[in-house]
């Protein structure tokens, strides 16, 4: 165990540091889900990274990457979240479908796909989710059917995020129609400009429009764009979903600077506040260093060659339950404020927190929820039975 | 940076792991209990045949000299067995404050005794009430207005303060300090205490994530056997989610438990944060993990005869030993509120 970073680490730290303070955009941009400005800034942005070769550290240098160990990324994240740097828009694209692209996917695959989803000239959306198929997603009715070398998609996705302003997506459909739950699904892109492709903007509870609905009406599409093999695709969205909560989509850093955030909103407001705050602020601020730990302790774990498992679920639930609590203490510190709209006169320091306790309350709900999740650490960690 | 034990500190704590788990069973508890003994001595002489005793001592005063770290692992395992025996205390936290005053001569024949086995040494701290496993230990060394004095417990007047918890043994030392009891003076002691104080809390942590471990795994067993309904309780939702939290509770306490004990030796603001910090994150991990086996036991759970409660007790004496929630949630304070935060500070130190 050695906890210290290496000279090698601590040169790459000042490295970016010194490259987000020279690139970072001094405004913050406007959101990626409320209109197409705020989305193609977001693309802009993406753009700046991948010139300076930031888009996604871990890549290979052949896909736009710099070939990065994990402890790196880690690196990279803390000092990016350090900077205040923009969302990432395409975090369904780099986070979840590359690292399983580069697994699973063909050598003219990956040449396709991985470049230009690094340089953010393609930006991912997810189309897993259908109206009768959420917790149980195995129940996917979506179809595409070979003809000759394409496929032709059919049917009705939801929950879809990004997918209003995003290029392409990647979604579960029934290759097999005689098939039933895990079997015969496949893993296939659709451009969500193609012919056939009809895509429905859902409100969320802050009134943006980070999800969508996408109707696939005959939209056809070359086999080319299927990841894996027939019938591989259950398979394949389980490894992508454990990636996506099990390191990629929350790097611990975005809790660690806003534990720091909310520790300096209760000193500014330390004698307004009742003691209990206090005791959920210090509880929020070691919750963030727990969960930074124990990703610090899976990535020294997978840099050796290890594999993520179950514990992917353990993380899921725990920062998605340190987002809301996190957000709460900071609501409590606001007080009567904390209804205001950053528009209000009186608004004064509120920043962003009401709109980030909306967000925390999705936390428990995406990328599977945590009920699933509970679930699955039941199972697969503790070996109780299925029912 | 790299967030692993080695294999050498992952195979001495297996060893001990397997040792335990031969000869510390409930049954085990059970019978030591019914016969009112302070300790089992074939377990006990076994236990000392691994050579522990001087794991915390440095080398040039006979000791093992390994650190924290390589030690911790072996303190969940006593937790997760209930080991009724002081090795956490004799070893973890006794032995190393004594070899800190071997310079005195008293101090140097009672360290080479209990290196070798045939004495416990324990430790009236300030941040205890009480004083464990006075009546089996030669001698005890006692903190008086910051000096450190030993005394024979021959010499000392020890009243038992009955625990209820059934394998540990509290008292009260009352002595008369003197010149002879002396062994260092409130400056020279002040450094070995904090350390003492450190290695007592981040073992007593490490306990309790072991018995967590341990009420969560015997919640499992039962509920993949108990059924209701025509089928396991095990396969019930509301049965997998309570079990869920804990272990939940218990990933997130061990990173924050390992990476203190690596860091320990730092003694500073910080690491000694992140100490209190896994004191504070194992005793709710224990907490939960006791409630939720109980409660996973149904009537069985508030029974004597299911094995939940060792744990329990083991868990409530804990909380309070070597430093109780508000005493370290002040410690994590002390480093939130006066030093820089955010991610490029995780392993961070006083420069």
């Amino acid at each position: 165990m050695d906890l210290d970073y290496t000279d090698e680490q601590q040169a790459f730290r000042q490295e970016v540091r010194s490259w987000l303070e020279k690139h970072v955009p001094s405004k913050p941009l406007p959101s990626f889900d409320a209109s197409r400005e705020g989305f193609e800034a977001h693309r802009a942005w993406e753009r700046v990274l991948a010139e300076g070769r930031w888009g996604m550290v871990t890549w290979p240098e052949s896909y736009g990457g710099r070939g990065l160990d994990l402890i790196q990324w880690l690196i990279f994240e803390e000092e990016y979240y350090r900077a205040g740097a923009p969302l990432r828009v395409n975090q369904n694209g780099i986070f979840l479908l590359g690292p399983t692209l580069m697994e699973y996917g063909t050598e003219e695959q990956k040449a396709r796909f991985l470049t230009s989803m690094a340089s953010g000239d393609e930006i991912w959306a997810q189309a897993w989710s259908e109206p009768q198929a959420g917790s149980d997603l195995a129940s996917v009715r979506a179809t595409a059917v070979l003809e000759g070398d394409e496929y032709v998609l059919k049917g009705h996705k939801i929950w879809s995020s990004r997918a209003v302003f995003a290029d392409w997506a990647f979604g579960l459909f029934r290759t097999d129609p005689a098939s039933q739950r895990h079997k015969g699904l496949s893993l296939i892109f659709f451009p969500l400009n193609a012919p056939g492709v009809r895509v429905q903007a859902i409100p969320q509870i802050d009134g943006e429009t980070g999800f969508a609905e996408i109707f696939l009406d005959d939209v056809r599409v070359s086999a080319f764009n299927r990841l894996g093999g027939e019938g591989e695709g259950w398979n394949i969205c389980m490894a992508t979903a454990g990636f996506e909560r099990g390191l990629m989509l929350r790097s611990p850093a975005r809790f660690q600077v806003a534990a720091r955030k909310l520790v300096e909103l209760y000193k500014a407001h330390e004698a307004e506040v009742e003691p209990t705050v206090r005791t959920a602020v210090l509880q929020s601020w070691m919750d963030a260093e727990a969960y930074a730990l124990s990703i610090y302790a899976t990535a020294s774990r997978l840099a050796a060659g290890g594999h993520i498992g179950a514990e992917a679920s353990t993380n899921k639930i725990f920062w998605s339950e340190m987002d809301i609590a996190m957000h709460k203490a900071a609501l409590s510190i606001l007080g009567a404020r904390a209804e205001l709209l950053r528009t209000a006169p009186e608004a004064g320091d509120i920043g962003r927190w009401l709109d980030g306790y909306f967000f925390s309350l999705a936390g428990p709900i995406y990328a599977g929820s945590n009920e699933i999740q509970r679930n699955i650490i039941a199972e697969r960690m503790l070996g109780l039975p299925r029912a | 940076m790299d967030f692993r034990f080695s294999e050498e500190q992952t195979m001495t704590a297996d060893v001990v792991r397997e040792l335990l788990a031969d000869v510390c069973q409930p049954a085990d508890l059970r019978r030591l209990m019914g016969e009112g003994a302070a300790r089992d001595a074939s377990r006990w002489a076994k236990i000392l045949e691994m050579g522990l005793a001087g794991a915390l001592v440095a080398e040039d005063n006979g000791g093992l000299g390994l650190s924290a770290i390589d030690f911790v692992q072996i303190a969940e395992a006593c937790g997760y067995a209930g080991l009724p025996e002081p090795l956490v205390e004799n070893a973890g936290v006794a032995l190393p404050l004594l070899a800190a005053f071997s310079d005195n001569a008293r101090v140097a024949a009672l360290l080479k005794r209990a290196l070798a086995g045939d004495v416990t040494v324990t430790v009236a701290h300030p941040a205890n009430s009480f004083v464990a496993d006075a009546d089996t230990a030669e001698a005890v060394l006692v903190v008086r207005d910051g000096a450190v004095h030993l005394v024979e417990t021959a010499k000392a007047r020890i009243v038992a303060q009955p625990s209820v918890d059934p394998f540990r043994r509290l008292f009260t030392v009352e002595f008369e300090p003197s010149d002879a009891t002396l062994v260092a003076g409130a400056s020279e002691a002040a450094v070995p205490l904090a350390a003492a104080l450190d290695r007592g809390a981040l073992f007593a942590a490490a306990q309790m994530l072991g018995l967590a471990q341990r009420c969560v795994d015997l919640g499992v067993a039962y509920a993949k056997e108990r059924q209701q309904f025509g089928k396991p309780i095990g396969s019930y939702q509301a049965v997998k989610h309570h079990l869920a939290t804990a272990q939940v509770k218990i990933e997130f306490a061990r990173p924050v438990l390992h990476a203190a004990a690596a860091q320990l030796e730092q003694s500073d603001l910080y690491s000694r944060a992140r100490i209190s910090q896994a004191k504070l994150a194992c005793t709710d991990a224990a907490d939960v993990a006791a409630r939720t086996s109980i409660q996973v036991h149904g009537a069985m759970g508030y029974s004597w005869e299911v094995d939940v409660h060792f744990f329990l007790k083991r868990g409530i004496a804990l909380t309070s030993w070597w430093g109780g929630t508000a005493f370290h949630r002040e410690r994590v304070a002390a480093r939130v509120f006066a030093r820089p935060l955010g991610p490029e500070h995780t392993f961070a130190g006083e420069a």
